[in-house]
């Protein structure tokens, strides 16, 4: 077989990836551009960056995002460290099957169900929607995937090592904190990442569940664009682009390290 | 040398009469009073009664899924017994968690965590028992030494080689100095030779520090070697519990007999049946059968009679005025292992048995070869019969 790069491979790589990534650029090059219009290039200034710091509404909006993203991402973390934990370490109990079906359902609910299903369980219970109601739907939503990374590394856990911290005296409370949380911690990390940065970009949930006082940047962006796009638009996301990036990459470092520690580890225990 | 001599002769002296089993005033350390275990439907533990005494070193030995390590389970507190009493020093274990029982294990995985040192990985059972830094910091340096570690404190588990990993793991083990050691297969992922030097490694520690200890193994060679007492175990049932030259010399079961080394069984009937003495005539060989043995049962009854390779004769003529444990056959096939050669004989009825004998003196054309007419024999005394 041909080794190396055909005409055709170049072309399907330069295909593929242009057609990612071309908006994306255009997007980030247009947030650096001196004119107000925003196809028209006027050279290049930061200028709109400094003007996104004006913009109040922008600057709420984005505080809101952080701190919903922030605390929602939290507790999803415990949530779904703790319900990884139960489906993994407690073999059979009754409604097993049905637990970990509705844990994973949400990763192939489409949103608007949730929003919307999410919404009418607020209205019924009277709950006045805001900051909370985004909250709570977003560590909804986001638990699962936190649930699904802590999962596939408890399954590779030595339960010798807990049964040894208990065998020298250790409560089974301590063992967690001692043994297993520093053991699994680059999953529930990347855990926390990856649902850190769902709840960031979320659109859909959130405008379904929020109310007066709390819309997050998204939503903040996609109301304003249909008023027509501006530069400080352009750089907003492009600041979002920027942290979402760099959160994504270290959780798939943190991932890849963990894994490679864990296969060499493994490695040297077979030998 | 002299100090070396000294610890010789008291070693000596103590194995030589260290037998509590048999001495009825003693209690035992660890009792085990019709323990039964079931994971569902299948029953893993089948009423097994057995009393461990102190100082003692036992083994616990079967195939896998025999039940031996769910027994060692139950007495770290992994498992709670499902019918049954489990006690340790009298106390009754019913209840009590694992991190609250005066026994150790040794894992077989050795379980290090990976994220501590050498050192905190030996000193983590110790800081549950909040004992001062300094009298952590003493006891961790004596394991270190214990186990020729004093260079590696400061390593992570995966920088340190298998053997290293293993001894580790038994300081970690033994720092809490507990009544009873519980060692699961603790050699089984080390090699040929370094798992037989650690055999005696291990039973010189127990000697030293008068602990109890409890192996589990599915290797034969390592519990005959190891234990002072052996426990035979088979789809949860104790078969046989013994020092090891009983369960090898007088298996009491088929089962024993076929699982603790090679063994040729003949099957008969026994014609009569002495006090000390059981004549027995085989579809297998011409000739009358006797072994200086006795046993409860009757002239007629099914008998079988168990020999090791290394008690069996071979011979290319038939020896002079011997009527008796005569086995007619012919080379079938040699196995030379350069100190023994185990010769496969071919009886006329078809059945197969081995004798295996020593190499005594320099010869590389050995007598004995393929396809020879030969003649095997036994002495009354090298046999068991098998009821």
């Amino acid at each position: 077989m041909k080794k190396g790069l055909t005409w055709f491979n170049i072309t399907s790589i330069v295909l593929g990836f242009a057609f990612l990534y071309i908006p994306i650029l255009l997007l980030v090059i247009y947030s650096f551009n001196d004119s107000r219009l925003v196809t028209v290039w006027g050279g290049f200034s930061t200028r709109w960056y400094w003007s996104l710091l004006q913009n109040e509404q922008l600057m709420d909006a984005a505080w809101v995002t952080v701190r919903i993203a922030f605390f929602s991402s939290l507790v999803a973390t415990v949530l779904g460290t703790m319900a990884a934990l139960t489906l993994t370490r407690y073999g059979r109990f009754p409604g097993r099957t049905l637990f970990s079906g509705m844990i994973y359902a949400p990763l192939v609910m489409p949103e608007v169900i949730t929003g919307l299903s999410l919404l009418l369980l607020f209205v019924a219970v009277n709950f006045d929607r805001g900051f909370w109601t985004v909250l709570l739907a977003h560590i909804t939503f986001t638990m699962c995937f936190v649930a699904v990374v802590v999962q596939s590394r408890l399954v590779t856990f030595d339960r010798a090592l807990e049964e040894a911290a208990l065998d020298l005296g250790c409560p089974p409370f301590k063992t967690f904190f001692k043994i297993t949380l520093p053991l699994i911690l680059p999953a529930v990390v990347s855990g926390f990442m990856l649902a850190f940065t769902l709840s960031l970009d979320d659109l859909v949930i959130a405008s379904f569940t929020t109310g007066p006082g709390a819309t997050t940047l998204p939503m903040r962006i996609y109301s304003q664009v249909r008023l027509g796009v501006t530069p400080e638009i352009n750089a907003v996301c492009s600041i979002l682009i920027a942290i979402v990036t760099v959160v994504v990459i270290i959780a798939s470092v943190m991932t890849k390290r963990a894994e490679n520690i864990r296969q060499a580890e493994e490695r040297a225990a077979m030998q | 040398m002299a100090a070396d001599k000294a610890r010789k002769e008291t070693i000596g002296a103590v194995r030589r009469s260290f037998a509590p089993w048999t001495d009825p005033t003693k209690t035992p350390l660890i009792r085990f009073e019709n323990v039964v275990k079931r994971f569902g439907d299948f029953t893993a533990v089948d009423h097994v009664s057995l009393d461990i005494y102190e100082r003692e070193f036992f083994a616990l030995l079967g195939p896998s899924g025999c039940g031996k390590t769910t027994l060692m389970r139950m007495l770290a507190g992994f498992e709670e017994p499902s019918e049954g009493r489990l006690t340790l020093a009298g106390e009754d274990l019913a209840g009590v968690p694992p991190y609250r029982r005066p026994v150790n294990m040794m894992f077989q995985s050795y379980a290090l965590f990976p994220h501590m040192n050498v050192q905190d990985n030996i000193a983590f059972g110790l800081k549950q028992d909040k004992m001062s830094k300094g009298e952590i910091d003493a006891r961790v340096e004596e394991m270190l030494k214990l186990v020729k570690l004093e260079k590696f404190a400061k390593r992570k588990p995966h920088q340190l080689s298998g053997g290293q990993r293993q001894r580790v793991a038994l300081a970690r083990s033994l720092a809490k100095r507990p009544k009873v050691l519980l060692l699961d297969e603790p050699l089984g992922a080390l090699d040929k030779k370094l798992r037989e030097e650690t055999q005696f490694e291990l039973m010189d520690l127990q000697m030293d520090l008068g602990m109890t200890f409890l192996i589990v193994t599915h290797d034969q060679e390592e519990a005959m070697t190891v234990a002072d007492r052996i426990a035979v175990m088979n789809q949860g049932v104790l078969v046989q519990v013994a020092p090891p030259s009983v369960i090898y010399e007088q298996p009491a079961t088929r089962y024993v007999a076929d699982f603790i080394g090679e063994v040729n069984l003949i099957e008969g009937t026994i014609t009569t049946a002495g006090h000390d003495e059981t004549h027995i005539s085989s579809p297998v060989t011409r000739f009358p059968l006797v072994v200086a043995q006795g046993v409860d049962c009757k002239a007629g009854d099914k008998a079988c009679i168990a020999i090791r390779p290394e008690k069996l004769r071979i011979a290319l003529e038939p020896p002079a005025d011997q009527t008796e444990n005569l086995f007619e056959g012919e080379i079938w096939d040699i196995g030379y292992l350069g100190d023994l050669s185990i010769y496969h004989v071919e009886l006329a009825c078809g059945q197969r048995i081995k004798v295996s004998q020593p190499n005594l003196s320099r010869m590389v054309a050995r007598p004995i070869s393929w396809d020879d007419k030969v003649w095997v024999t036994f002495a009354p005394h090298a046999g068991v019969v098998l009821t």
